[in-house]
């Protein structure tokens, strides 16, 4: 339970980590919030010959408004996001996801971005970027790219991110004056990663939800964009029966993979009644 | 043969400085180098809770952070936040309502219920079920969790009914 030898680098600039990366590339991993990374090294799940700790690259901090998205910096912790006004107002999506994100103590050193780039199937931020699909910014020595959240997640612990590139900012849309927004999770306690969760986002016409995005995330391995929501339209007096046929329907589209946290068809049922749960809160939270 | 590297950090109130091998955490730097043994390791991956330390005014898990990352960090430990008498009224609180058994938690419990107080104001305090939140990241394995949510409880309402 002890971690094994590594070399530590603390670069004071972004050039600097691009510089080791790209000269110890397969070699080094990123060091910013440590909350999965320390863990895995604790246990010697990971054994990487370099950490490149960012934690004092400035130009990786900070919370902004760009307008039609809110920038998150790769050194913003849970605890900063969840305290975020800016983040609460006009991404109202992460502040129904943040209490479910890790306790107190993990909060304060974990990172958004760090989360995306882990791509543990049962963390929450990765859920919440695919339904808005959010813009994850990855800088390597000289170049710069954009790659979206609902491509940016290949497979189990498994994402576009190559070695020497470093996720720098991720860019939240804003949301809409039409959108709502819901969110639901089951986990042994509260706070642990989850057995199973849905997010959503969908638009609201008079009296009825429509163009609905659902991710299914902690049964899959990556976070699953409901095929079969897309075309769905829920009246605002739809009545318990409709909702969880609705919800059958979509749950219909998972892949549930059997764990320590229950088997997929349980996983599967767990879904519809969280799914059902949250479309019911947010039919009530619409103007009709 | 591990890298050393030289760090300085404000512990306690005083500055320190040593050397360490970069792959220490902090938890064991502060135990094995230090002798502070108030802080408790267990799970070592971040599960547990015992090993919280206060990091920069915020609870930490000592043992997910390198020693040379809190190169330059203000720590502060039980041993420093008791011998400051900071916590001396939730100490005592613990002890009146037994929310202390084996003891093996309590260090690193007091670390979460240091920060939860630390936004005790005249408004918004901490409900009972923020305080069960906020220990939802550490484990008692005696579980004498309702004692110890009551102690939190007793010395949030006690300090703002001071401030009020």
């Amino acid at each position: 339970m002890k971690a094994p030898i590594f070399t530590y680098r603390r670069p004071d600039d972004l050039d600097g980590a691009l510089a080791l990366l790209a000269d110890h590339a397969g070699e080094a991993q990123v060091l910013a919030g440590g909350q999965s990374l320390m863990p895995a090294l604790n246990m010697r799940l990971s054994s990487p010959g370099m950490l490149v700790d960012i934690n004092r690259i400035g130009t990786l901090r900070g919370i902004s408004d760009r307008g039609n998205v809110i920038r998150i910096g790769a050194l913003v912790r849970h605890a900063e996001v969840a305290e975020s006004s800016l983040l609460t107002s006009r991404v109202p999506l992460i502040a129904l996801a943040m209490p479910h994100v890790a306790h107190m103590a993990v909060r304060n050193r974990g990172t958004t971005c760090g989360s995306l780039a882990l791509a543990d199937p049962s963390a929450e931020m990765p859920a919440v970027a695919v339904t808005l699909d959010a813009q994850i910014v990855l800088h390597k020595r000289g170049a710069t790219r954009t790659v979206f959240a609902r491509t940016f997640f290949k497979g189990l612990y498994q994402t576009a991110r190559d070695d020497n590139e470093i996720i720098t900012d991720v860019l939240f849309p804003v949301a809409q004056s039409d959108e709502v927004f819901g969110f639901a999770e089951l986990s042994r306690r509260h706070g642990d990663f989850a057995t199973v969760g849905v997010a959503i986002r969908a638009r609201q016409k008079p009296g009825a939800l429509e163009d609905l995005s659902v991710v299914f995330f902690g049964s899959e391995p990556t976070p699953l964009l409901s095929p079969s929501a897309r075309s769905v339209t829920l009246p605002a007096d739809s009545t318990d029966a409709a909702l969880a046929g609705a919800a059958r329907a979509m749950t219909a589209d998972m892949e549930p993979i059997d764990n320590h946290q229950g088997r997929g068809d349980t996983k599967r049922k767990q879904a519809t009644v969280l799914l059902q749960r949250a479309l019911r809160d947010m039919l009530g939270r619409i103007h009709v | 043969m591990s890298e050393r590297h030289s760090i300085t950090l404000t512990l306690n109130g005083r500055s320190v400085s040593a050397e360490v091998d970069a792959r220490t955490h902090l938890a064991d730097f502060l135990r094995h180098q230090l002798k502070l043994t108030g802080t408790h390791v267990d799970c070592e991956h971040g599960v547990c809770g015992a090993c919280n330390i206060m990091l920069d005014g915020r609870s930490a898990r000592s043992c997910l952070m390198l020693a040379v990352q809190a190169d330059g960090a203000v720590i502060d430990t039980v041993e420093g936040l008791t011998a400051s008498g900071l916590i001396a009224d939730l100490q005592q609180e613990f002890v009146a309502r037994n929310a202390l058994q084996c003891g093996y938690c309590t260090p690193g419990v007091l670390m979460t219920a240091t920060e939860l107080l630390s936004r005790v104001k005249s408004r918004a305090n901490p409900s009972r079920a923020e305080i069960r939140d906020a220990l939802s990241g550490n484990y008692c394995r005696c579980t004498g969790y309702h004692t110890i949510v009551d102690a939190i409880e007793a010395v949030i309402q006690r300090r703002a009914g001071a401030i009020s």
